[in-house]
């Protein structure tokens, strides 16, 4: 029930902010603010104070929805949705509070937007009804094309309909994946089912469950972004207003890299098993090529994405590799990338607000002016590039020395990565800190430091002491 | 309990002044991050003392359990723990005294300028880094330390950050050191692959139990770690950073680029000698690669004209024999010297520091002649480091660095090619420090203006007591047989030849008579043309000035090809590819438009002939 009035009370808050815009526009922004602290809060004591342990699967609702088709409103929760929850509501925070003063066209709709993507968003995390899931699939996906096309930069409505499109057209092929899935069911048991627990009963023929299983695997795949798809992601994450970003980079990215662990892998064993080199040398590519390309950025937005490529490469490498170790790694790196392109993106938001503008051949000699903002920026890139006692260095880490086991050759060249990822986080810190002083600001505010502190206290936490999250890991079918 | 704390003064001292910044006043700092030190250093002493009552040999400090890795049924922690063994009480002791005399030293000599408490924060965070990387008991942790003296390396070259010049060469320190990370971490992965443990001792030995000598597996590994050595210590083929880190401040390159950073990839493979024994192959390349990396620096610091600069070659040509010693099998005089080195170099780069700052940030040589009339108390330490660094008879360096030679000839991964290779690097040591000596000591002077004596009594302080160090720092050889106890190879009983150990010590008087007659013309008083020496155009000279071409080439062959095709990609093909679609759908539409066009003739045509082909279709 609890996940139910999340969702509600998100898009009710986003509803009542939308109907103050024309009587105090001012006041959206605290709405969506208390809303997302309240809920977030009230979710957390709600695991802090749960009797279940959250190990399984707890079913949390079973309501029947559309009964023709026995498609049910289920949801339930465990320790990987718990986990990507609390960075959701953490990110939404943060979110929020870097659109406080970039925002000041229809606020009112944008924080009703922003509250329902991650509505959505929690939909997709808690979902285990397949009809369900495909749906808050698509309830997140509108409201975030409405973000960018409504308050992006430049070039906007391109990046909003390409975004669209790439998540759409992929979308479909789950979709056929899906109704498959329930006719399958229908075949083995007599009956429609969309249900999560139902589709593990079924016994799978190799042929038929490679095809659905690709038809997951496309769609996720599109979504975290994995080579050749990638394309939609530099543009979306450009164009989009700061928190729109924050949120793609930060959590978007993740529902991919959630379906492939949640369905792809642990419904179709067999077939990913025997999948698992393609998807391996794809990550490969996705890191190699990511690293690669974010170095040939001169746009400071354009190069977090191609940088969220690379790191997303990791995930998938490791999720292939079917390893204890290297699923730790993926989770691990599934919430350090969360907070540190979050930031990332957040400070190209604050340098955006200060010289309008995202070059970095207009950028240098920040550090000047504002040592603190320079301070953090370091901090953050350092964390990109997996310096060590960061969380990320542990989620590379992990991910490699366990991939290493399967596939030793591919983890030795993803390993160059490391590599790839020094010499863009160098260029992004020293094109844009370092160098002749080109440009003086003030430096951050109260708002802001408190958003670059927090991002990175939770990444020195994490990277200290990892086990604050692995302890919770979901064991991902092993 | 004092061996956990030990990382933690510099951390909090750190941390004060990143969070005061502000409020604190130049005495506030240096008491600040010199008294962190202090504590640091005579800490570390007496953990050295006790260390010799405590059984084993051994002290472990536990702190807590970062993560532990999975290895099929069972899982190996990774702790943030402390090890202390003989040899890592030699390092923190090198670490913390050495560090806490440059620190003294760095508080007056950086106290004009505008960032001093960012200077003394990140030497601090430094120290820090570094400390741990000596104490890690396993590789992650250590590693978590080799990364992190990286990043304050690149923040301290780059320190004065508004020059163009000083971010390039942060850069290239950093990404060139990282190549060899990678290298080390692809290691860890076989490591823990093949023995299932990340903890030193462990891997130590479990290596000897599971392995025989010339396994291929320890082979492997041993190579990918011998890649991290080389990238932190500034051997071939990554050596090309260092000369180019001298962009920081002099106290930096005499900490970070001279005592302890760049020897961490000495301490990496003594620390692993229980892996390396098993595979003599790579014990062998290490001495080659320290051989090769002696005379290519030596060769490098003949003609430079910066004084930081001969240094920083000296100091690539120095690790080269702890390089040399460690592929010989001589660990203990490969430590040694670390530790003499250390020594001598920190103090010939503080007097460097010392002359340049008085002679208005002057670092030509060819623009300096005559210093030791005007800078005298500061040319006697200058020629106190220089003999060490000879190895004059009776000099620390003098010990350490016959105790190396001594153990080549007979070494079964050494031999005597290894060994003419470290006399004739002793003869280029002594050829070169000559020659600076002439130029920039000796002389007219070619500088006009006044010289600005620095005069503290903490800076005299540290310079004396590096001195004193450097000279009788041969004494204080440590005693490391219980680490390299199972690690020291049988000696062959190979008849040595009875000149050896004459030609030896004969070796650096021989440089020093030959450059006296070869270089009189710089050390005459009658006025030469500086000029032209300094712009010599000879083709041998600008390669050796040129560090022997590595620059360039790998400019040609890995930056040059690596920008190009990331260039000429900015549009990322891939997404040039997947819209191509929307152009091909773009064009459809046009030709539909075009059908579209409400003009009668066109339909009735168009009606036509798809009854023609329609009917034709169905006859044929």
């Amino acid at each position: 029930m609890i996940i139910s009035l999340l969702m509600i009370g998100l898009v009710l808050s986003g509803g009542f902010a939308w109907y103050m815009e024309t009587k105090r526009s001012g006041q959206a922004k605290f709405i969506a603010l208390l809303a997302t602290l309240v809920l977030g809060f009230s979710f957390t004591l709600y695991i802090v104070t749960s009797p279940d342990s959250f190990a399984d699967l707890v079913l949390l609702t079973n309501v029947t929805w559309i009964s023709v088709f026995n498609i049910r409103y289920m949801i339930a929760l465990d320790n990987l949705s718990n986990l990507l929850l609390i960075l959701t509501f953490i990110l939404t925070v943060v979110a929020i509070l870097i659109s406080w003063r970039e925002i000041t066209h229809r606020q009112g709709f944008y924080y009703f937007n922003l509250l329902t993507t991650i509505a959505g968003i929690i939909g997709v995390f808690t979902a285990v009804d397949m009809f369900l899931f495909f749906f808050f699939w698509e309830v997140m996906l509108l409201p975030m094309t409405a973000l960018i096309a409504i308050w992006g930069h430049e070039n906007r409505q391109f990046a909003a309909i390409k975004f669209f499109i790439f998540t759409q057209v992929s979308s479909l092929l789950m979709l056929i994946a899906i109704i498959m899935m329930a006719f399958l069911h229908k075949q083995q048991v007599g009956q429609l089912s969309f249900a999560y627990e139902d589709w593990l009963t079924l016994t799978l023929t190799a042929d038929y469950s490679y095809y659905l299983m690709l038809g997951f695997f496309i769609a996720f795949a599109v979504k975290l972004p994995s080579f050749p798809v990638h394309s939609w992601l530099p543009d979306a994450h450009t164009q989009a207003p700061t928190a729109g970003s924050v949120l793609l980079a930060g959590i978007l990215l993740k529902t991919g890299a959630y379906g492939l662990i949640r369905f792809v892998i642990v419904l179709f064993p067999q077939a990913s098993a025997e999948f698992a080199p393609i998807a391996a040398v794809l990550a490969l590519i996705s890191i190699l090529y990511g690293a690669k390309m974010a170095f040939a950025q001169t746009d400071f937005k354009r190069l977090v994405a191609y940088s969220s490529i690379s790191h997303m490469g990791f995930v998938m490498l490791a999720l292939f590799a079917f390893n204890a170790n290297a699923f730790q790694g993926a989770v691990i790196t599934l919430v350090a990338h969360g907070l540190s392109s979050a930031a990332l993106f957040a400070f190209a938001g604050m340098i955006y607000a200060r010289i309008h503008s995202r070059d970095l051949r207009q950028m240098g000699g920040f550090w000047r002016s504002s040592p603190v903002m320079g301070g953090f920026a370091l901090a953050f890139a350092a964390a990109a590039f997996g310096m060590p006692g960061l969380a990320n260095f542990i989620g590379e880490f992990y991910s490699l020395i366990g991939a290493f086991q399967r596939f030793p050759l591919i983890t030795i060249l993803a390993a160059l990565g490391i590599i790839g990822s020094a010499i863009y986080g160098m260029l992004l810190f020293q094109s844009s800190f370092q160098g002749p002083v080109k440009n003086s600001f003030i430096d951050l505010s109260i708002r802001e430091g408190f958003i670059a502190a927090s991002l990175f206290i939770f990444l020195l936490v994490l990277g200290l002491f990892p086990n604050l999250v692995l302890q919770y890991s979901y064991n991902g079918g092993l | 309990m004092l061996l956990s704390l030990l990382p933690f003064y510099p951390l909090i001292s750190f941390l004060l002044i990143v969070l005061l910044k502000k409020q604190l006043s130049w005495w506030q700092t240096s008491v600040l991050s010199v008294g962190a030190m202090l504590i640091c250093a005579i800490t570390s002493l007496v953990l050295l003392n006790t260390l010799n009552q405590a059984p084993d040999g051994v002290i472990t400090s536990h702190l807590w359990r970062w993560f532990s890795l999975s290895d099929g049924d069972s899982f190996a922690s990774v702790n943030f723990s402390f090890y202390l063994d003989a040899l890592s009480a030699v390092m923190i002791c090198v670490v913390s005294c050495v560090g806490f005399l440059i620190h003294l030293f760095a508080a007056v000599y950086m106290k004009e300028d505008e960032n001093f408490s960012r200077f003394m924060a990140y030497m601090n965070l430094f120290i820090v880094a570094m400390l741990i990387l000596v104490l890690a008991d396993n590789l992650v942790l250590l590693y978590l330390g080799w990364e992190g003296v990286g990043l304050c390396s690149f923040l301290l070259i780059g320190f004065w950050y508004q020059e163009k010049a000083n971010v390039l060469a942060a850069r290239k320190a950093f990404i060139v050191t990282r190549i060899g990370d990678t290298s080390m971490a692809i290691g860890l992965f076989m490591l823990f692959n093949s023995l299932g443990s990340v903890n030193i001792v462990e891997v130590n030995e479990l290596a000897t139990a599971q392995w025989q000598v010339g396994n291929n597996d320890a082979y492997w590994i041993c190579l990918l770690l011998l890649g991290g050595a080389v990238g932190k210590s500034a051997q071939l083929p990554l050596q090309t950073w260092l000369p180019d880190a001298m962009a920081g401040p002099t106290p930096v390159s005499a900490l970070i680029h001279a005592a302890t950073m760049v020897t961490a990839g000495v301490y990496l493979i003594a620390r692993m000698n229980g892996l390396f024994i098993l595979s003599p192959q790579v014990m062998n390349y290490v001495a080659w690669i320290g051989a090769s990396t002696l005379l290519l620096a030596g060769f490098a610091a003949l003609v430079q004209s910066d004084i930081k600069r001969v240094l920083a070659y000296s100091t690539m040509s120095q690790i080269g024999y702890m390089m040399l010693a460690l592929g010989a099998g001589a660990w203990s005089a490969g430590i040694f010297h670390l530790m003499t080195h250390a020594f001598f170099k920190a103090l010939l780069f503080l007097t460097a520091g010392a002359i340049i700052y008085a002679l208005h940030h002057q670092q030509n040589i060819f623009k300096m002649g005559g210093v030791l009339k005007r800078l005298p108390f500061e040319s006697g330490l200058f020629i106190i480091g220089l003999i060490c660094l000879m190895a004059l008879p009776g000099t620390s360096g003098f010990f350490s660095k016959e105790a190396i030679i001594a153990h080549l000839w007979s070494s079964p991964t050494a031999g005597q090619a290894l060994w003419w290779c470290a006399i004739l690097g002793a003869l280029l040591t002594s050829i070169y420090s000559c020659r600076l000596f002439f130029i920039a000591f000796l002389s007219k002077e070619r500088f006009s203006h006044q010289v600005e004596n620095l005069s503290s009594v903490g800076l005299k302080i540290s310079l004396i007591t590096l001195a004193v160090l450097s000279l009788v720092g041969g004494f204080l050889a440590p005693d490391l047989s219980t680490v390299f106890a199972k690690a020291s190879q049988e000696v062959s009983h190979m008849v040595e030849p009875q000149w050896l150990h004459a030609v030896a010590i004969a070796t650096p008087i021989i440089g020093i008579v030959f450059s006296w007659f070869y270089f009189s013309k710089y050390r005459s008083v009658e006025p030469m043309n500086y000029q032209k020496a300094e712009q010599n155009q000879n083709p041998i000279v600008r390669f050796c000035f040129s560090g022997l071409g590595f620059d360039r080439l790998y400019e040609i062959l890995l930056i040059k090809p690596f920008v190009a095709i990331a260039r000429l990609n900015k549009r990322d093909v891939v997404d040039q590819l997947v819209m191509s679609l929307t152009w091909y759908i773009g064009l459809w539409r046009d030709v539909l438009v075009y059908s579209q066009n409400g003009l009668m003739r066109w339909y009735a045509a168009a009606f036509a002939i798809g009854l023609v082909c329609f009917i034709g279709g169905w006859l044929l």
